[in-house]
């Protein structure tokens, strides 16, 4: 099996060196993605120094569970999707095409378990800024940690969306036969992609969900 | 395998066509991957925008001229300087240099075929009409009045088209990184055999620190205008006082951007001169490393200078003296190129062309512009020029007065390269000296009438400031038929001007290495460099071609 037709640009010498810079492209885009989530953990840090009891009090009721499944779900996907890459490597494309299929469908579950939690707080009227109503948290400050909340699990449920929406393309390529021993670039972009809208679950999870 | 029109020339022997020749149709510019199309794209892009500010700027001026009301009442002059600042901010001078001839020489200067990512490229110029469009759809609708900086708490409660303003520029923001992104990759991976680091030209150096800004600082302008979208829309407060937000949070994050925005427009402008220095003195550049690694000094001690725009809104002594000294540090790496400059000047054979006219400028305004930054670095002082005219004076120094001039001299420079035409050397210096005069008339008025206390943004001011606002004014004016005057002699060298031959300058910088205009390829053959850039003692080209 040789490497398929139109993946080598004409401008490169050599498909270890487009490979290279492929690389190196996605690792900048990570780059930015991490600085765009950094303004929203600045804001966090200053708000959660200005309001510590609204904070700690707003963290308390959420919905401890849910945040820990999600967190399960997203690591385990996480997996699947660097087996996607192991198996298209070593030329088992059914085998990789399944790991993605499990990789979308955790990646469903994420979202309709943060759907659940998003009706909740809808009922509780806990609701950013303005639209904040929660008669539980009661305390000044609270309405900044949903503002927070929502901006922050929002920003990263959009990350989510546009997470699978790559993988579902990478799966229909995998599924053409286009990744191989010889050339899997584009699936391992797209996994190193996967892997950054969990990592940034990582950190979101303890600010939320447990501190 | 489809054949391009150059391949099949190729194969039939006979020269290939330049990239101006390889396709006429409108698709074939809309749809080019071609790194040189999109710069030409580009090109025209900015300098139609560059038009658009310019003609708010005049109308700004104009009003100036009465201490009163006069002209426009003061809720469309709001809405003047904040649509001035917007469309010269981030549709001229953040693309300008880097997007048209970043572009258009980068790869030519590595000796690479293309930029690493030629789709993202084109999806660079797509994006950056999108942000474009809205920005000018909402302009149509009655524009903003919340200046270009969009302070909070006024930007999230001012009843004008602020949220579409916000998404224009946080889409414009995305095509920044994207060129950033490209230029970054394409250095590391494409340079041709023999280009080694530390034989990079110096414009590529500049480009590269450039990237790395765009790169690490754009991301954090994008949250922040997101934020005050959502402030707008959902009154979510983060910056809102009345529900425990910060607005000077918003200061802090939108300057973590535009202070290094500032070195986004002004490292691609040294690189130019850099180029332009050798190539009109021809000589070496004197102190290579020096003006290399200033240019990545600048990038990295730009992002931890932001807070000196905060002086006087509530941050502590001492948080304001470290950033004034870290500030000052941008004036030491500025200092070095400017000295390796005139050491590059010192005993060359300078002709004195209008590219030339243009450097002679630029190191003008930039000494002026620098030292005047440095005084405004010190606290003391700022809070005294704090928001008046002399802060309006000094950016102007090195937004119009480096940025602009460099870009004219590169205009000037690669005009022949793009297009393989010449212009009218005559008129090009009659040019560069009204606009080199205008904007002195222009600037240096408001450098006193700052130091007497005239506030920015106001629309009136007392009758005694009248005298040095009518030459302001007069100033711009000069500085408009300047403008006028660069685009007609163009535009009639585009059609009608002789055929340039292949290297006019006789400069040895690398992208002169292949024809003018290029033909879609670039090289036939991969060249293989041999030389410093502008390396004037020898007769032989900087690349050969190996024969295997």
């Amino acid at each position: 099996m040789g490497i398929p037709e139109g993946i080598i640009g004409h401008h490169f010498s050599s498909l270890a060196r487009q490979n290279e810079a492929m690389r190196l492209g996605m690792w900048l885009f990570l780059a930015t993605e991490i600085l765009l989530f950094a303004g929203l953990f600045t804001g966090y840090a200053v708000y959660r120094f200005e309001f510590p009891l609204a904070f700690a009090d707003g963290s308390r009721h959420l919905n401890l569970a849910a945040g820990t499944v999600n967190t399960v779900v997203l690591i385990t996907s996480s997996f699947t999707v660097a087996l996607a890459i192991h198996f298209a490597r070593t030329d088992r494309p059914r085998a990789a095409a399944v790991c993605l299929v499990l990789t979308i469908l955790m990646a469903l579950a994420f979202l309709g378990i943060k759907a659940i939690e998003y009706t909740e707080h809808f009922h509780e009227r806990a609701l950013p800024g303005k639209f904040y109503a929660f008669k539980e948290v009661p305390i000044p400050g609270a309405a900044m940690f949903y503002s927070l909340y929502f901006l922050m699990t929002g920003l990263h449920g959009l990350h989510v969306v546009i997470g699978m929406s790559v993988l579902t393309w990478i799966l229909w390529r995998t599924l053409q036969g286009r990744y191989s021993s010889r050339y899997y670039t584009g699936l391992e972009l797209g996994g190193l992609y996967w892997h950054l809208v969990d990592l940034i679950w990582i950190f979101l999870y303890p600010l939320l969900y447990l501190i | 395998m489809r054949l391009s029109e150059a391949d099949s020339h190729a194969l039939a022997g006979a020269p290939a066509p330049t990239y101006l020749e390889d396709g006429t149709t409108v698709m074939s510019w809309l749809n080019t991957r071609d790194h040189k199309r999109v710069a030409v794209l580009f090109l025209f892009s900015v300098i139609f925008f560059f038009f658009i500010g310019g003609v708010f700027a005049l109308l700004l001026r104009f009003k100036l001229l009465q201490p009163g009301p006069f002209f426009v009442d003061a809720i469309s002059y709001n809405r003047l300087f904040t649509l001035h600042g917007v469309v010269m901010i981030f549709l001229f001078l953040i693309p300008a240099i880097p997007s048209a001839f970043g572009n258009f020489v980068l790869p030519l200067m590595i000796g690479a075929r293309d930029v690493a990512f030629p789709r993202i490229n084109l999806l660079s110029w797509y994006l950056y009409w999108i942000g474009a469009v809205i920005a000018i759809w909402a302009m149509v609708h009655g524009g903003a009045d919340t200046g270009w900086t969009f302070y909070t708490p006024y930007s999230s409660t001012s009843p004008t088209q602020v949220a579409p303003i916000l998404l224009g520029a946080f889409i414009l923001g995305f095509s920044s990184i994207l060129t950033g992104l490209n230029f970054i990759v394409t250095v590391h991976t494409l340079r041709a055999p023999g280009l080694s680091w530390m034989r990079m030209p110096l414009f590529v150096w500049g480009l590269y620190a450039t990237s790395i800004i765009q790169i690490l600082a754009t991301p954090v302008l994008g949250i922040t205008l997101l934020v005050v979208t959502v402030e707008r829309i959902g009154g979510f407060g983060l910056f809102d006082p009345a529900r425990g937000g910060d607005p000077v949070l918003f200061q802090h994050m939108f300057w973590f951007y535009s202070h290094p925005a500032v070195y986004i427009m002004v490292l691609p402008a040294m690189g130019v001169i850099s180029e332009c220095v050798c190539a009109f003195s021809r000589k070496n550049p004197f102190g290579y490393r020096a003006i290399a690694f200033s240019s990545i000094g600048i990038a990295f001690v730009g992002f931890f200078t932001w807070g000196h725009h905060l002086f006087v809104a509530g941050q502590s002594t001492f948080i304001g003296g470290a950033f004034g000294i870290l500030s000052m540090f941008v004036g030491i790496f500025t200092a070095i190129k400017v000295f390796n400059w005139v050491g590059t000047l010192y005993r060359g054979a300078i002709s004195f062309k209008t590219p030339f006219a243009y450097i002679c400028g630029f190191l003008y305004f930039l000494v002026f512009g620098g030292m005047t930054g440095i005084a405004l670095a010190t606290t003391s002082l700022d809070i005294h020029w704090h928001d008046t005219y002399f802060i309006v004076a000094h950016f102007h120094f090195i937004m119009v007065g480096a940025s602009v001039m460099a870009f004219l001299a590169g205009l000037h420079y690669w005009f022949p390269k793009m297009f393989g035409r010449t212009y009218s050397e005559g008129w090009g210096l009659v040019a560069a000296s009204l606009i080199i005069l205008g904007f002195n008339a222009t600037f240096v008025p408001q450098f006193l009438l700052g130091n007497f206390g005239m506030p920015r943004r106001y629309y009136q001011y007392p009758e005694h400031f009248q005298a040095l606002n009518v030459a302001s004014t007069a100033g711009a004016t000069l500085l408009g038929f300047g403008f006028i005057i660069i685009l007609i002699y163009l535009a009639i060298a585009l059609r009608y001007g002789e055929r340039s031959v292949p290297n006019p300058w006789g400069s040895k910088g690398f992208e002169w290495m292949t024809a003018s205009p290029p033909p879609t390829h670039n090289f036939d053959e991969i060249p293989t460099i041999t030389q410093m850039p502008h390396d004037y003692r020898t007769h032989e080209p900087p690349g050969v071609i190996r024969v295997a």
